[in-house]
């Protein structure tokens, strides 16, 4: 552990992040590359890293770093770079409050209340899970119930075991991940069951994390009933119709201690609701520029904020253009006006930024909503006239689709928006 | 093992126990509190709408029509005193069609015979003005400006507290398992303890029938009446500013929506007569309900915003009224029955049971000096100043346990002093773990320092108590790496 916390906290600074995670991190380390001056980031855990901590698996790192780390590896490289750059890295502290001026109100475990000012915002609060609550399953509330994330924590870095004989709802990547976790621990993992008829999870999650270990994992099936009145004791699944309706004379029940809900993240944008920035209602996260700038100037944010990734190795890649531009915007820089709107296509969820230029490079993420065998990605004009397309290999929902904007791709596009699709070639 | 003799021994620390209990504790009297569950209110009392309703929804002719005005007006005090969350709202029940109109009639009748001013009657424009999320389709309403919200698991926790504090006798996990009379004297067993005692009243809630059939008195069965509801995020606070009533059926009150104290939005109750009373399933049918009634009112509430659900069964007897009396067992008096409005009315029953037990022959000389319980803080409702300053004495204060509604270490430590020995517990009385991500972050912090507090392991730490474990200590690593031979 890294005691490198600030004695003493400045009445202002040039750029503060909110959430010291690998996007809050990132940013820093770019606002301070980018010649910020004081850079504070603030995270309410006791360590900065953020989710990279209870991650002990490997595979991060390999596209953004060029070789396979831990989480806990990945999160103390960039935290090093961090405090090597300069930045001030507040743990224990809260960030209670934002105002339109970028006054902030700050709790913090070594200087109580503080308030204080920025020249720009970096929004990097990561993601939540969602509950059991949020898909509403039926039945009692016994103990025994964690989503899959509260469950990694327990067992990695508390040494404790969740249960015994564990169900797991969701193919989502932490699901799956905890399923070879837990079979390590020698717990029985009963299964895995998947509302939708195709997984959740990257690739090679299914293949190294059920395959492997002979987990079986029940597709267009989901948890209809939970029994139990202390302790979770058996839950009832079923499988689901074409229009995923649970066919409830097929359920059948599987006795179990522990229930595990892997059913996806949601953006944790409390702080900006608090700045009513715009949000997208399919990311859940806030609308942003290609400098990642949101609808308010100054207030910058990446990371799972923004929309949820599925490799960490994207994200530093986005805290950087971000953290990039919050420094320059502290410095007194105004980023050019984007001129091109990105709209979602046939098949396309969503495009993150939603705007860009047509005179400057662009890496635009986005998810298709069904996999397709052999694809193409075409951006339209107005007319519907293809003005860039890009054949793509297989695409599914649960890996983001990556398209990469060199100059010159857009050169004589005249438009002020381009449809995005991913369709069958 | 054997306690020293009581003057009463009160059955159930729900609201309707534990109002009494604290009723009691005002007067030179020995009182024991039992309850079976872990901790205080964890039965019925913790998984209702939480209103305290308006007094005009129930008939003069009954008893619960007539405690529930009475009980009513008894809440402002007590939230002075013990500093539960309490707010009064205001209410409308609201009519959708002609035939709705005769209802609201009705409760303009019932507030004139109770003389319970300031409820009157709003026309259209003046609903949709004051309330612009409630239906377009609404043709009129009854405005009660007496009808409030309250958090009524922490109601609880500060009327038994503040007994406690002033000599009651609190003892949870402890089910009565057998009720004697022998002369004056009732024995009461538990399984840890037996107690004698010269009063005793049931206030057993689901269980009431059950205690009074062990002290002989029969005549009475307790029928559970599920009601689900639905908890809604905070983000959409003040989608309605008063709760609103749909107009009654006989059944039950309908679907409300609720604005409650913390700032969510409580859809339901449903009521659906359950065989199992333990039974606090929640269905797909109960949400399809609940939403379709709720959405006659607020057509643009969604379940997509549910962040909680939960359910608690109404205590039922025939005719629907309370029963609240001496039997014909000398000394055991019945508070069975309490339903809604049993919330509204708790602190009336109070005070009925006490003049109940007085008229009975137990004395009751009042205490003339109370012991004041602190009311507990809860660090987001402060102002910066008040924050910094408690922030600056307490260092508890500036770490964030739970980070969706804001609930301090500080809290938590405090919660865990007054009694909270449950993960439940700590919820209740402080609200970590209740907001949008339901103590996916917070959980584990709430069992470590429920662990370190209490001194005990985080496998010992229980949700709601005995079986509700919530974690396992890893078997002992038992590999040994044998070091190569040379």
């Amino acid at each position: 552990m890294i005691d490198d916390r600030p004695h003493v906290l400045l009445p202002n600074y040039d750029v503060v992040v909110a959430g010291g995670g690998p996007a809050g991190l990132g940013a820093a380390v770019a606002a301070r590359e980018a010649g910020a001056e004081r850079v504070l980031v603030v995270d309410r855990e006791a360590e900065a890293g953020g989710i990279l901590l209870q991650c002990i698996h490997s595979g991060f790192g390999l596209h953004h770093l060029g070789e396979e780390l831990t989480g806990p590896e990945y999160a103390q490289r960039i935290l090093e770079n961090a405090l090597d750059d300069g930045v001030d890295v507040l743990t224990n502290a809260y960030l209670l409050d934002i105002d339109n001026d970028q006054n902030l109100k700050l709790l913090s475990a070594d200087h109580g209340v503080a308030i204080l000012d920025t020249e720009a915002t970096v929004l990097a609060m990561g993601a939540r899970e969602r509950t059991r609550a949020a898909i509403r399953i039926p039945g009692r509330r016994p103990a025994g119930i964690f989503t899959a994330g509260a469950a990694q924590r327990l067992v990695n870095l508390n040494g404790v075991l969740p249960g015994r004989r564990v169900v797991i709802l969701g193919s989502g990547d932490i699901g799956l991940i905890m399923a070879r976790r837990l079979t390590l621990e020698g717990v029985e993992v009963a299964g895995v069951f998947e509302l939708m008829p195709h997984a959740n999870g990257l690739s090679r999650n299914i293949v190294q994390c059920l395959h492997d270990f002979d987990i079986p994992l029940h597709l267009s099936t989901t948890v209809v009933e939970i029994h139990g009145r202390d302790r979770i004791d058996k839950v009832t699944v079923a499988p689901v119709d074409a229009q995923m309706k649970p066919v409830l004379d097929k359920a059948w029940d599987v006795p179990c201690d522990t229930l595990l809900v892997s059913v996806g993240l949601i953006p944790e944008n409390e702080l900006s609701r608090e700045l009513r920035l715009r949000l997208d209602p399919v990311t859940s996260g806030p609308i942003v520029s290609s400098t990642m700038e949101t609808s308010r100037d100054g207030v910058f944010a990446c990371g799972n904020v923004v929309h949820i990734h599925d490799l960490v190795d994207f994200v530093s890649a986005e805290a950087e253009l971000a953290g990039g531009h919050a420094g320059r915007f502290a410095l007194g820089a105004r980023p050019p006006h984007d001129n091109v709107r990105l709209q979602p296509g046939k098949n396309v969820a969503y495009c993150v930024p939603h705007t860009v230029t047509t005179d400057q490079p662009h890496t635009v993420y986005m998810r298709v909503r069904k996999p397709l065998e052999k694809s193409m990605l075409r951006l339209r004009d107005a007319e519907g006239d293809i003005v860039h397309e890009r054949r793509l290999r297989y695409v599914v929902p649960a890996e983001m689709v990556t398209l990469k904007l060199r100059p010159g791709v857009l050169d004589g596009f005249q438009g002020d928006a381009l449809q995005v699709e991913v369709v069958p070639r | 093992m054997s306690e020293p003799m009581q003057d009463v021994v009160v059955v159930g620390a729900g609201i309707v126990g534990a109002a009494i209990a604290h009723e009691l504790s005002r007067n030179e009297l020995a009182v024991t509190l039992l309850d079976r569950e872990a901790e205080a209110g964890f039965g019925t009392s913790k998984a209702n709408s939480g209103i305290i309703h308006g007094g005009h929804h129930t008939d003069t002719d009954t008893l619960k029509g007539r405690l529930e005005w009475v009980g009513n007006q008894l809440w402002d005090p007590l939230c002075d005193e013990l500093g539960f969350g309490f707010a009064r709202v205001g209410e409308l029940t609201v009519a959708l069609t002609e035939a709705d109109l005769p209802a609201l009639d009705h409760l303009i009748e019932n507030a004139e015979e109770k003389d319970i001013g300031g409820v009157e009657v709003w026309s259209r424009d003046r609903i949709c003005a004051a309330e612009p999320q409630v239906t377009r389709g609404v043709i009129a309403g009854v405005f009660s400006p007496h009808t409030a919200v309250v958090n009524p698991y922490e109601a609880v926790f500060g009327l038994v507290e503040a007994a406690v504090a002033n000599n009651v006798r609190l003892r949870t996990l402890s089910p009565v398992t057998d009720l004697h009379h022998d002369g004056d004297t009732w024995t009461v067993t538990t399984p840890s303890a037996t107690f004698a005692t010269r009063f005793v009243v049931n206030a057993a809630g689901l269980g009431a029938a059950a205690i009074a059939h062990m002290a002989g008195v029969d005549g009475f069965e307790i029928r559970g009446r599920k009601g689900e509801e639905y908890l809604l995020d905070k983000r959409l606070r003040h989608l309605v500013r008063r709760v609103i009533y749909p107009c009654p059926t006989p059944l039950s009150k309908g679907t409300l929506v609720i604005p409650t104290y913390d700032g969510t939005i409580m859809v339901g109750p449903t009521a659906e007569e359950v065989d199992d009373p333990d039974d606090v399933t929640t269905t797909t049918a109960g949400e399809s309900t609940a939403f379709a009634g709720a959405r006659r009112l607020v057509p643009s509430l969604s379940e997509r915003d549910v962040i909680a659900q939960f359910a608690g069964t109404r205590a039922t007897i025939r005719g629907d009224d309370f029963l609240i009396g001496p039997t014909e067992a000398p000394g055991f008096v019945n508070v069975a029955g309490i339903q809604s409005p049993g919330l509204t009315a708790a602190p009336a029953i109070a005070r009925y049971v006490a003049d109940l037990l007085r008229h009975g022959g137990l004395e009751m000389p009042p205490k003339p000096l109370l012991n004041m319980i602190e009311r507990p803080v809860h660090f987001a409702s402060l102002t910066t100043e008040q924050q910094r300053t408690l922030a600056d004495t307490d260092e508890r204060y500036r770490r964030i346990v739970c980070r969706c509604e804001f609930v301090t270490e500080g809290e938590v430590g405090d919660a865990i002093e007054r009694g909270a020995t449950t993960v439940d517990g700590l919820k209740f009385r402080t609200r970590a773990g209740m907001g949008r991500c339901q103590g996916g972050f917070c959980a584990t912090r709430c069992i470590e320092l429920l662990s370190a507090d209490l001194g005990i392991e985080m496998s010992e730490v229980t949700k709601r108590g005995p079986g509700s474990w919530l974690v396992l200590d890893r078997p002992d690593d038992e590999v040994m790496i044998e070091p190569e031979a040379p």
